[in-house]
C-alpha cells in the first residue's frame, strides 16, 4: 500500500467553499484584536457578516447537491445531511453572535477573540457532519473543542468561569483519548478510516479478534461522542460547565456542540456495517438503554434544581436521550425526527437562555437571572419576555402548537413504528416528569408574587431580535412543520 | 332584492358588532338606534324578499344561494333558503322582533347594561334568521346553539342574581339533552342519506329511503323531535322554560314566546315529508303535544307569578302546535305559530308593563284591580286576552280551530285534549285578568303611588301587536268559508301539499259544529274563569282545600323538577362525588407519590455531582468499560 509516492487527490474547492470562507471569517474577527479599541463594538456585527457568505454558498450548494458530492478523495461529503447540519450551526452561531454582544458588553468582556473562537467551533461543527472519514471527525471534534474550552474560561477573572474551563478541558482530553483509540482499533480491524467503506474489511464473522476488535473501537469511539452529547454515565460534567460558562457560550454548546455530536453519531452509525451488520442488534440495544437512563437521569435532577441554567443543563441531558430513541429507531422517520427536533431544540434553548440574559440584565449582573424563583412576578413586569420564556417553555415540554411537540411527535412515532414501544413509554414518561419543572418557570412567573421589585430594564435591540425570531421559529415549526420535515427527510438514507 | 337575502341575518350581527365591541361607550339613544336600525332594515328587506317571492309563479317560490364555502369537504356552504315557509318565518322574526325591540328601549332605559342587553338581543336576531334561512341541518344548528346562547345569555342577563344566573344555566343545560339527540339524528341523517346534509336533498332522498328502511326513518324523526323537544320545551324537557322568566320580559316576549322556542315546531315542519314517512314518529310528536298542552294549561291555572302563568301557558301553545303537526297539519301548526307569536308577544309585553308600573312586582296576588290606573295597558292586554282564548273571530279562534278540526280528522282523541285545552285557556287567562286588573287592588300602598302607564315606545309596540292579534287571523279564514284555501295556506302550500296529501284520511269532519264546540269552549272557559276568580273569588280557596292532593300537584309543577332530581340529579352528583374522591386519592394519590419519589431519587442522584473533576472521570472510565464490556463480552 505504501509505495513512497504521496498522491495527492483532487481537490473540488467549490465544495470546500463554507470551511474556507468560515475560517477565513473567524481570521479577520480575531485580527480585529489588533486594531484599535474602537473597533471592539463592531465585532460582533462583523462575525454577523462573517456567517453570510458560508450560508449562502451551503445554500448554492443544495441545489446541487441532489446525490452525495465529495472531495479530498471521498473524505469530505456534502450531502444534504452536511448541508442541513451547516445550516443549523450557523443559524446557532448566528442567534449566539446576537445574544452574545450585549451580554459581553454587560460582563465587560468585549474582546474580539470571542467571536473568532465561536466562528471556528461553528466550522469544526460543519467538519464534522461533512466527514466520512474518521481522521475528518477527529479533526473537526478537535477544532470544535479547544476553542470552547476557552469559551468556557472567557470570563477569566471569575473563578467559577476557570473552574469550569478546567473542569471540561480535563475530561475533554480524558474523552478524547477515548475516542482516538477507538478509532485506532476501527481501523486496526478493517484497515480503513472510511466508514462507508468498513463494511468491505470486516472480514470474517463473529467471534473473531478482528470483530472483537471492531466493536471495542466502535465503543470507545461511541464513548467520546456519548460524552459529548452528555449521555449517562458520560454526562456528569455538563452540569458544572454550562453553569460556570458565560451563558451565551452555555446556549451555543446545548444546541451547537449536542447537534454537532450527533451528526458524527449518525455519520458513524448509518456506515452500512453498522446500519445493518452483524453487531447492529447489540449497539441498538446498548445505545437504547442508555437513552432510557439519559433521559431519566436528566430529568430526575433537572426536577430539584433551583438555578435555571442548571435546570436547563440538566434538562439538556434528558433531550439527548429523547434524541438518541430516535437513533436506535434506526428508520428514516426518526432521523428526520433528528434534524427536525435539533432545529426547534437550538431556537428554544438559544431563546430561553436569551430570556435569562435579558433577566441578567435587569437584575443587574451575571447570574441574577439564574435563580428560578426571582422570576416570579415577571408576567406582570416584563410581559413580552415573559410571553416568550413561556413559548420556549411549553416548546421545551413538548406542548402541541411548538415545535419542540412536533419533534418529539416524530421520535416517538419512529420508535413505536420500530417496535420499541418501551422506549417509547418511557420517553413519554419523561416529558411528564419534564413538565413538571418546564411548567414551574411559567407558574413562577405569572402566578407568583414577587419577593422584591427591580427596576424594570429595557431589552437591548439585539436581544430582544434573537429571542422574537428563536420564539417565532419555535412557533413556525409547530404550526407549519410540514415543509422542514419533508426537508429533513431522506437525507441519510 | 332576492338576492341579498343573505344580508338579513348579516345586519342585525352587524348591529351586534357595533353594540358588542364599542357600545359601551355609546350614549344609549346611539345603542338604540343602532340595534333597532339594524332590525328595521332586516325587515325591510324581508318584506322585499318576500314580495320578490310572491311575484315567482306558485311552485317556483324557492330560492337557495350559497354565499360562501364553509365545510369543503363536506360539500356545505354559507347555504341560505326561502320558500314560503322561511319567507312567513322571516316576517314574524323581524317584524315581531322590530317591536320588541323597540319596546325594550323603553322598558330597559334605566338598566345599566343597556349597550349588553341590545348586542345580545341583535346576536338573538341574526342566530334566529340563520336558523330558519339555513339550508343544511348543520347550518339551521348554527342557529339553533345560536339562539341557545342568546337565550342563556339573555336569562342570566341579570347575572349578579344567583336566580338569574341559575336560571339561565338551566336553560342551557336542558337544551343540550336536547341537542344532543338533535346532533344525533343529524348524523344519522349523514350516513342514511348517502352523505349530504342539504335539507332539499334528503327530503328529494327520502321516499326512497323510507321504502328501504322504514325504521331508520323514525330513528331519525324521533332523534330530531328529542331537539325540539329541549328547543320548544315539550313533555320530558319542558322543565327550564318557566325559569326562563328570570330574564327581561321582552326577552320572555321575543325569545320565549315568539320566535326561540318556535323552533322546534319549524323544524319539524321544515322536514314534513320526512316525518310524514314515519307515522310513528309523528303519532309520537301528536301525543307528546297533546299531553303538554293539557299539563302545562293545568299548571298555569295554579301559577301566581304573572309570568309563571304565561310561560306555562307558551308550553301548553307550542304543545297545540305540535298536536297539529303530529296530525300532518302543518300548515295550521306554522299558522297557530303565527298568530301566537302576535298574541304571546302581546301578553309578555303586556304583563312587562304591568311590572313596569308596579316596579318590579310579580306575583298576581300583589296586583288587583289595575284597570283603573292602567286603563291603555288594560285595552292592549284584553286584545291578546281575547286572542288567546280563542274568541270567535280574533287570530286565536282561526288558528286553533284550524288545528281542532285537523286533529278530529286525524284522531278524535287528538281533538278532545285539544278542546280540553282551549278551555283551559280561556279559563286560566281570564284567572290572569281577574287576578291583575279586576277586583279590588291587592297593591301593597308603598308601590300604590307611582303606578304609572308605560311609556311611548312600549305603547307602540303594544297597539301593533294587539290589531294584529285581533286581526291577524284573517290571513287564515277557514277554506269552509271562503270556499277555497285562505291566504295563509295557500302561501304555505308549495311547501306541505305534498307532506298533507300523505296525511289525508278521506274524512270530512262536521266542520261548522267543531267550530261552534271550540267558541263555546272559549266563552265556556272565559264564564268559568270570571265565575272563580271575579265573582266568587272565595270559589277557588274552597275547591283547592277540596281536591288538596290534586292541587298539590298542580301547584307543585307536576313535580317533574323534583322527579328530575331524584331520577337524574341525585345519582349524576353521587356519581361526581365518587369521581372526585377517586381523583382525589388514588389519581392525586399516585402522581404525588410519584411525583415524591422522582424528587426523592432526584436529590439522591444529586450526590454523584460532586463537583471533583476525580471522580467525574472515574464515573466515566466505568461508564466506558460497561460500554466495551456489553459489546464485546
Amino acid at each position: 500500500m505504501m509505495t513512497g509516492t504521496l498522491q495527492i487527490p483532487p481537490i473540488d474547492w467549490a465544495l470546500l467553499g463554507p470551511f474556507i470562507q468560515l475560517t477565513a471569517g473567524a481570521i479577520v474577527v480575531t485580527l480585529m484584536a489588533v486594531g484599535p479599541k474602537a473597533w471592539r463594538r463592531y465585532t460582533g456585527y462583523v462575525a454577523l457578516l462573517a456567517l453570510v457568505p458560508p450560508a449562502v454558498a451551503t445554500l448554492g450548494l443544495w441545489g446541487g447537491a441532489s446525490g452525495a458530492a465529495s472531495t479530498l478523495g471521498g473524505m469530505i461529503v456534502m450531502d444534504r445531511f452536511t448541508l442541513c447540519f451547516h445550516l443549523i450551526f450557523l443559524a446557532t452561531a448566528a442567534l449566539t453572535v446576537l445574544i452574545s454582544m450585549p451580554a459581553l458588553e454587560e460582563m465587560h468582556l468585549e474582546y474580539p477573540e470571542y467571536y473568532g473562537l465561536v466562528l471556528f467551533a461553528a466550522t469544526g461543527m460543519m467538519l464534522m457532519s461533512a466527514s466520512s472519514n474518521m481522521l475528518i471527525l477527529f479533526l473537526g471534534l478537535e477544532i470544535l473543542s479547544l476553542p470552547l474550552y476557552v469559551l468556557v474560561g472567557f470570563a477569566r477573572r471569575q473563578d467559577r468561569a476557570l473552574e469550569s474551563s478546567m473542569k471540561y478541558f480535563l475530561l475533554g482530553a480524558f474523552s478524547t483519548g477515548f475516542t482516538i483509540y477507538g478509532m485506532a482499533l476501527m481501523y486496526g480491524a478493517t484497515g480503513t478510516l472510511e466508514m462507508t467503506r468498513m463494511a468491505a474489511g470486516s472480514g470474517e464473522g463473529a467471534g473473531s479478534w478482528r470483530f472483537t476488535m471492531l466493536m471495542l473501537g466502535f465503543g470507545l469511539a461511541m464513548a467520546g461522542f456519548l460524552f459529548k452529547i452528555a449521555a449517562f454515565p458520560f454526562h456528569y460534567w455538563l452540569p458544572d460547565v454550562y453553569q460556570g460558562a458565560p451563558t451565551p457560550v452555555t446556549a451555543f454548546m446545548i444546541a451547537g456542540t449536542k447537534a454537532a455530536a450527533f451528526s458524527a453519531i449518525l455519520r458513524i452509525v448509518t456506515a452500512p456495517l453498522f446500519w445493518d451488520g452483524p453487531f447492529t442488534a447489540d449497539w441498538v440495544r446498548l445505545l437504547s438503554v442508555l437513552s432510557a437512563l439519559t433521559m431519566t437521569a436528566g430529568n430526575v435532577v433537572a426536577l430539584v434544581q433551583h438555578s435555571l441554567k442548571r435546570m436547563l443543563a440538566y434538562s439538556s441531558i434528558a433531550h439527548a436521550g429523547y434524541l438518541l430513541i430516535a437513533v436506535v429507531s434506526r428508520s428514516e422517520e426518526g432521523l428526520a425526527g433528528v434534524v427536525f427536533y435539533l432545529t426547534a431544540y437550538l431556537l428554544m434553548n438559544l431563546g430561553a437562555f436569551a430570556v435569562v440574559l435579558a433577566m441578567d440584565r435587569a437584575r443587574g449582573g451575571e447570574g441574577e437571572g439564574d435563580d428560578i424563583a426571582a422570576y416570579a412576578g415577571m408576567g406582570r413586569r416584563h410581559p413580552a419576555l415573559a410571553a416568550a420564556m413561556s413559548i420556549f417553555m411549553l416548546s421545551l415540554t413538548g406542548v402541541p402548537l411548538t415545535g419542540g411537540f412536533v419533534g418529539k411527535f416524530y421520535i416517538f412515532r419512529a420508535a413505536v413504528d420500530s417496535g420499541m414501544y418501551g422506549l417509547a413509554a418511557v420517553g413519554l414518561l419523561n416529558s411528564v416528569v419534564a413538565a413538571a419543572y418546564y411548567l414551574n418557570v411559567i407558574l413562577t412567573m405569572y402566578m407568583k408574587e414577587p419577593v422584591s421589585q427591580p427596576p424594570r430594564v429595557v431589552t437591548p435591540v439585539a436581544l430582544g431580535l434573537g429571542i422574537a425570531v428563536s420564539a417565532a421559529g419555535v412557533l413556525y415549526l409547530g404550526l407549519f412543520p410540514a415543509r422542514i420535515l419533508e426537508l429533513a427527510r431522506g437525507l441519510l438514507l | 332584492m332576492i338576492d341579498l337575502l343573505w344580508l338579513i341575518p348579516v345586519l342585525p350581527l352587524l348591529g351586534f358588532a357595533v353594540n358588542g365591541l364599542i357600545g359601551a361607550r355609546l350614549p344609549r339613544s346611539v345603542v338604540s338606534a343602532v340595534a333597532c336600525g339594524s332590525v328595521a332594515l332586516a325587515f325591510a328587506l324581508s318584506v322585499a324578499c318576500f314580495l320578490d317571492l310572491a311575484a315567482l309563479p306558485e311552485h317556483h317560490r324557492v330560492h337557495a344561494i350559497t354565499v360562501a364555502e364553509w365545510i369543503g369537504p363536506m360539500n356545505l356552504g354559507w347555504s341560505f333558503l326561502l320558500d314560503p315557509l322561511s319567507s312567513v318565518m322571516i316576517l314574524i322574526v323581524t317584524g315581531v322582533g322590530l317591536l320588541i325591540h323597540i319596546y325594550s328601549i323603553g322598558y330597559m332605559w334605566d338598566d345599566d347594561g343597556y349597550w349588553r342587553y341590545f348586542a345580545y338581543l341583535n346576536l338573538f336576531m341574526a342566530m334566529m334568521l340563520t336558523l330558519v334561512l339555513g339550508a343544511s341541518l348543520p347550518l339551521l344548528f348554527v342557529g339553533w346553539e345560536g339562539v341557545g346562547l342568546c337565550s342563556y345569555l339573555l336569562i342570566g342577563y341579570w347575572y349578579t342574581k344567583i336566580d338569574c344566573a341559575d336560571a339561565g344555566r338551566k336553560a342551557f343545560i336542558v337544551n343540550r339533552i336536547g341537542d344532543a339527540s338533535f346532533i344525533l339524528g343529524m348524523l344519522l341523517a349523514w350516513t342514511t342519506f348517502g352523505g349530504t346534509f342539504d335539507i332539499a336533498e334528503i327530503l328529494a332522498r327520502a321516499p326512497e329511503r323510507a321504502a328501504a328502511s322504514p325504521g331508520t326513518m323514525t330513528a331519525i324523526a324521533l332523534l330530531l323531535f328529542g331537539g325540539a323537544c329541549g328547543k320548544s320545551a315539550q313533555i320530558p324537557l319542558f322543565i327550564w322554560l318557566p325559569d326562563a322568566m328570570a330574564g327581561p320580559t321582552p326577552v320572555s316576549a321575543l325569545i320565549h314566546a315568539a320566535t326561540m322556542v318556535t323552533a322546534g315546531v319549524y323544524m319539524v315542519c321544515r322536514m314534513a315529508p320526512l316525518y310524514v314517512l314515519a307515522p310513528g314518529a309523528l303519532e309520537v310528536v301528536g301525543v307528546i303535544g297533546a299531553t303538554t298542552a293539557l299539563a302545562a294549561a293545568a299548571i298555569a291555572m295554579a301559577q301566581d307569578d304573572i309570568k309563571k302563568v304565561l310561560a306555562y301557558s307558551t308550553i301548553s301553545q307550542l304543545g297545540y302546535m305540535f298536536m297539529a303537526a303530529g296530525a300532518g297539519a302543518f300548515g295550521a301548526a306554522i299558522f297557530h305559530l303565527t298568530t301566537h307569536a302576535f298574541f304571546k308577544a302581546l301578553l309578555f309585553l303586556g304583563s312587562g308593563a304591568v311590572i313596569h308600573a308596579l316596579g318590579g312586582e310579580q306575583d298576581m296576588r300583589a296586583m288587583g284591580g289595575l284597570k283603573a290606573r292602567l286603563p291603555r295597558t288594560f285595552w292592549f292586554f284584553a286584545a291578546g286576552w281575547v286572542a288567546i282564548a280563542g274568541v270567535p273571530l280574533t287570530s286565536g279562534f282561526f288558528s286553533k280551530d284550524e288545528i281542532l278540526h285537523r286533529a278530529w280528522l286525524q284522531n278524535p282523541g287528538l281533538w278532545l285534549a285539544g278542546i280540553v285545552g282551549a278551555l283551559m285557556t280561556a279559563t286560566y287567562m281570564t284567572r290572569l285578568m281577574g287576578l291583575t286588573f279586576w277586583g279590588r287592588s291587592r297593591v301593597p300602598a308603598d308601590k300604590a303611588h307611582h303606578i304609572h302607564e308605560a311609556p311611548t315606545s312600549m305603547a307602540v309596540a303594544l297597539g301593533v301587536l294587539a290589531v294584529l292579534s285581533l286581526a291577524g287571523g284573517f290571513m287564515g279564514l277557514p277554506a269552509s268559508w271562503l270556499g277555497h284555501p285562505g291566504l295563509f295556506e295557500h302561501w304555505l302550500a308549495p311547501v306541505f301539499e305534498g307532506p298533507e296529501l300523505v296525511m289525508t284520511t278521506g274524512r270530512v269532519g262536521p266542520e261548522g259544529i267543531l267550530m261552534i264546540l271550540s267558541s263555546l269552549a272559549a266563552i265556556g272557559g272565559i264564564f268559568l274563569g270570571l265565575h272563580l276568580w271575579v265573582r266568587r273569588p272565595d270559589l277557588p280557596g274552597r275547591i283547592a282545600a277540596r281536591m288538596a292532593t290534586l292541587y298539590r300537584f298542580v301547584k307543585g309543577k307536576l313535580f317533574v323538577d323534583e322527579l328530575y332530581e331524584l331520577i337524574a340529579l341525585r345519582p349524576f352528583y353521587a356519581a361526581c362525588r365518587a369521581f372526585a374522591r377517586f381523583d382525589e386519592r388514588a389519581v392525586d394519590g399516585t402522581v404525588n407519590a410519584v411525583g415524591m419519589g422522582m424528587e426523592t431519587s432526584g436529590h439522591v442522584l444529586k450526590l454523584f455531582h460532586s463537583g471533583f473533576v476525580r471522580s467525574y472521570a472515574l464515573f466515566y472510565l466505568v461508564g466506558a468499560a460497561a460500554v466495551v464490556w456489553y459489546l464485546v463480552g
